[in-house]
């Protein structure tokens, strides 16, 4: 028996531009990913939501800063209070940060430089979207980004760390981050941003021949099964 | 009125945009010790008086122009303008 498929909303802004990435890789690993076009108030049913990368209204002001003013955007935040899995990946990451649906800021890398290339990340809680890697384990997964660099001030850090929020760090900083750090959780644990690209690294056939980023997103795909066929 | 904000990356913060400028104001052979860059948005605000267009811009930074988290800002008012 297949398992039933079930869907994911790719929220698309205008100057997103991993979107159909996203949603191809979504579909590759067994979801029915769900185009949700950002000016659509409503979301569809849908078991969980990604914010994909790109420059939301060309990083205007700061990068993510308009874009949380979508219409969809109070649906997401919306889902995400209900306790729905909302994954944000690089512009999704500022979107969710600037929204305040996560903690912290990302700022232009301290190179100034824009940085593409595969980076080894290490997984410091496994669990919530992290639950097919183990704590620990390192994974390659391609950045692609000139504003990546997360900042946190001291207070705001400590609290991140002791409630195990930060779910992700780079093994050799690449960009300025405070503590390396490469991704974050919310406190409740269902929603996370991440810099790197886990839908660029899902097929050994393209990139690096990586396929980590499968990890991060079938866990996601659980999440969506989870919610959406746990009751039936 | 006129109002004029002034936004900064919060002392402390890395701001790699101001220390390029910094090191290429060095390479025309200027004395500078130190460079930050900042952001400047002029505001013609509808409001009835000073305090109350005062009051506007701040939450207008607050929730959009200024990230209190990495940044500050300035509120400057062009009185009787």
């Amino acid at each position: 028996m297949t398992e039933a498929r079930p869907r994911v909303a790719v929220v698309v802004f205008p100057g997103s531009n991993d979107d159909r990435d996203a949603a191809l890789a979504l579909e590759h690993l067994g979801a029915e990913p769900v185009l949700h076009w950002h000016a659509d108030r409503e979301l569809p049913e849908v078991g969980a939501v990604v914010l994909p990368g790109g420059f939301s209204y060309g990083d205007y002001l700061r990068a993510g800063a308009i874009a949380r003013f979508s219409p969809a955007m109070q649906a997401v935040a919306d889902f995400a209070a209900d306790g729905g899995s909302v994954l944000g990946i690089c512009n999704g990451f500022q979107v969710l940060c600037e929204a305040g649906l996560l903690p912290g800021a990302l700022r232009p890398n301290e190179s100034l430089s824009f940085i593409c290339e595969d980076v080894p990340l290490r997984v410091e809680h496994a669990g919530a979207f992290l639950t097919r890697c183990e704590a620990g384990q390192e994974l390659t997964i391609p950045i692609k980004h000139g504003e990546g660099c997360y900042f946190a001030d001291d207070e705001l850090l400590a609290e991140l760390e002791a409630g195990g929020q930060v779910v992700l760090r780079y093994r050799d900083n690449p960009n300025g981050s405070v503590d390396s750090i490469a991704g974050v959780m919310n406190a409740e644990g269902n929603v996370m941003g991440l810099m790197p690209h886990p839908e660029h690294a899902v097929d050994p056939l393209v990139g690096s021949g990586s396929t980590d980023g499968a990890l991060i997103l079938e866990a996601l795909v659980d999440r969506a099964r989870d919610r959406l066929f746990a009751a039936a | 009125m006129k109002a004029t904000v002034l936004v900064r990356p919060k002392p402390g913060i890395l701001d790699p945009q101001g220390k390029a400028v910094e090191d290429s104001l060095k390479h025309l052979g200027f004395s500078v010790d130190g460079a930050r860059v900042g952001r400047v948005v002029d505001l013609e605000v509808e409001a009835s008086d000073p305090d109350q267009a005062r009051a506007e811009v701040e939450r207008m930074c607050a929730e959009l122009l200024a990230n209190p988290l990495i940044e500050s800002y300035e509120i400057e008012l062009a009185e009787g303008a």
